[in-house]
């Protein structure tokens, strides 16, 4: 199935569920209580575009280091990224935030409530973006590499120039999908009290007794922040594909 | 090129692949390496391109003995071109931008000088209207020739060309043959591994016959190929020759 036609089919979804909902229950329907407090989705949604952005490049950059820790010679180095990609794999988002901002970010003395939660999102989803770094630095074959030496590029240009460039063809689906999880799992920042998109919305309903009408911007937000990134991801996938 | 190899060792584990293996080129401008597979032909050219460093033994171009540390090497790879059976191009880039990128990122030319370099040379072997396709969209014939051109740009002092027509269909052979053939009348050296004997025997100065990690028959092409004393390199001979 073509990825457009998915996103007829999300698009289409979506508003069904909006006339739907309109027509199955005109008399409690109540935007207007909801529409009072628009500004709180607004920012809601700002904070958690701007922590995505942020844990979103943050988590490449960790991604790419621990991959390049993981394929290291020394196994020393090696152990460090194995034992990081383990355990963050193996501990729920939710123990990490926790642990993260009242353990140890209380322990350093570091109080800004955003800037510990973008680090802790980047460093979860950077363990999952380092298996997928690694994946695709393993896949290009070792020939690239002699052909590289061959030429007399050094090491570094030779995974800056020939290694780099094609894994990243490689694995930008999966890297797209990671980041569409980023943004989702940004929801989660809610339990250390950041007043993102998730927290907002469930504001407004406690304040409005209005479910639906708060949950469905909710969705429909983090769709406008989803769709555009998998959509980007399809266009350079396409941009940049070619034959092996 | 005057070629002088002493007690040549490489072993990988256990296994020891050249086992002393010596030899003492006259000044040629081509020596051909030929045997049955797995002989120690590619891990032999390897050395020679300062690509893997030998367990012992001592490699001497002109007087010059390759170094064993990488950094060396490296300069020295710099100076002399490879190209191996299955081209390894680089895919992500254009046919171009794969002779452009050792002359901008390893000579220092710039981006136009470099595009400049290689128009020329793009024209000569009927490639420029392929130089904007990238390897996979190439026929096999086209994408060695690339890489040899790739090789041949930065003006390499020498080649080394491992089987370079082995992973082609036989009706693109003769065009990647004629332009090593050309080589030689523009005065490159090279070192070639090959199972195309009669090409062998007619541009190679000199050739080595290697089995089992070591020469078992030197010379010029003519006695190595017709009076083999050894009698493995004969029954060999008669074999592919037949
Ligand atoms: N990196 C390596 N590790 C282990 N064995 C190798 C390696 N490279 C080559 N060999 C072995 O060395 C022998 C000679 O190989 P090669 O030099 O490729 O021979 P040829 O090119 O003459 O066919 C083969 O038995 C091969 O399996
Ligand atoms: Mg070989």
């Amino acid at each position: 199935m073509s990825r457009s036609f998915a996103h007829l089919i999300v698009a289409a979804a979506v508003t069904s569920l909006l006339i739907l909902a309109c027509f199955q229950v005109p008399g409690d329907w109540n935007w207007s209580g909801v529409w009072e407090y628009r500004q709180k989705f607004i920012s809601g949604w700002l904070v958690t575009l701007g922590l995505s952005l942020a844990a979103l490049v943050l988590s490449v950059a960790i991604g790419l280091i621990v991959a390049l820790f993981l394929g290291a010679q020394n196994p020393l180095i090696e152990a460090t990224g194995r034992i990081y990609v383990e355990i963050i794999r193996g501990t729920p988002l939710l123990v990490q935030l926790l642990l993260g901002f009242y353990v140890i970010a209380n322990a350093v003395g570091l109080e800004n409530r955003f800037v510990v939660g973008t680090l802790v999102l980047a460093a979860f989803s950077g363990a999952y973006m380092a298996e997928i770094f690694r994946g695709g630095l393993n896949a290009i074959p070792k020939t690239q590499r002699d052909s590289a030496r061959a030429i007399g590029l050094t090491q570094w240009q030779s995974f800056r120039l020939v290694i780099l460039p094609q894994a990243v063809r490689l694995v930008l689906p999966a890297i797209a999908g990671q980041l569409v999880s980023l943004i989702k799992d940004s929801s989660l920042l809610s339990v250390i009290a950041i007043s993102e998109f998730t927290l907002n919305a469930r504001e407004v309903n406690s304040f409005t007794y209005s479910t639906l009408e708060s949950y469905v911007p909710l969705a429909i937000g983090y769709l406008m922040l989803t769709l555009p990134l998998s959509a980007t991801s399809r266009w350079l996938e396409k941009s940049f594909s070619y034959e092996r | 090129m005057r070629l002088t190899i002493k007690d040549l060792t490489q072993t990988f584990g256990t296994t020891r692949v050249l086992d002393k293996l010596s030899i003492e080129t006259g000044r040629v401008n081509s020596l051909a390496l030929v045997g049955p597979s797995g002989g120690g032909k590619s891990t032999l050219l390897r050395i020679l391109a300062g690509l893997d460093i030998p367990t012992s033994g001592t490699v001497t171009f002109d007087g010059t003995t390759l170094q064993r540390d990488e950094v060396n090497l490296r300069l020295y790879r710099r100076t002399v071109g490879t190209v191996f059976q299955s081209y390894n191009l680089f895919p992500h880039l254009s046919a171009r931008e794969n002779l452009i990128l050792p002359l901008v990122h390893v000579h220092r030319l710039s981006r136009d000088e470099a595009i400049a370099r290689v128009e020329e040379p793009l024209r000569r072997f009927q490639l420029h209207e392929h130089a904007d396709k990238r390897p996979a969209e190439l026929s096999g014939g086209q994408n060695q020739r690339i890489a040899i051109l790739r090789a041949m740009v930065v003006r390499p002092k020498r080649l080394f060309l491992d089987e370079p027509t082995s992973a082609l269909d036989p009706e693109m052979t003769a065009e990647v043959l004629d332009m090593i053939e050309g080589l030689k009348e523009s005065g490159t050296d090279f070192v070639l591994v090959t199972h195309a004997m009669n090409f062998a025997r007619r541009v190679a100065d000199e050739v080595a016959f290697i089995g089992d990690g070591t020469v078992l028959s030197h010379g010029p092409a003519e006695s190595v190929f017709e009076n083999s004393k050894n009698s493995r390199v004969a029954a060999f001979f008669q074999q592919v020759l037949r």
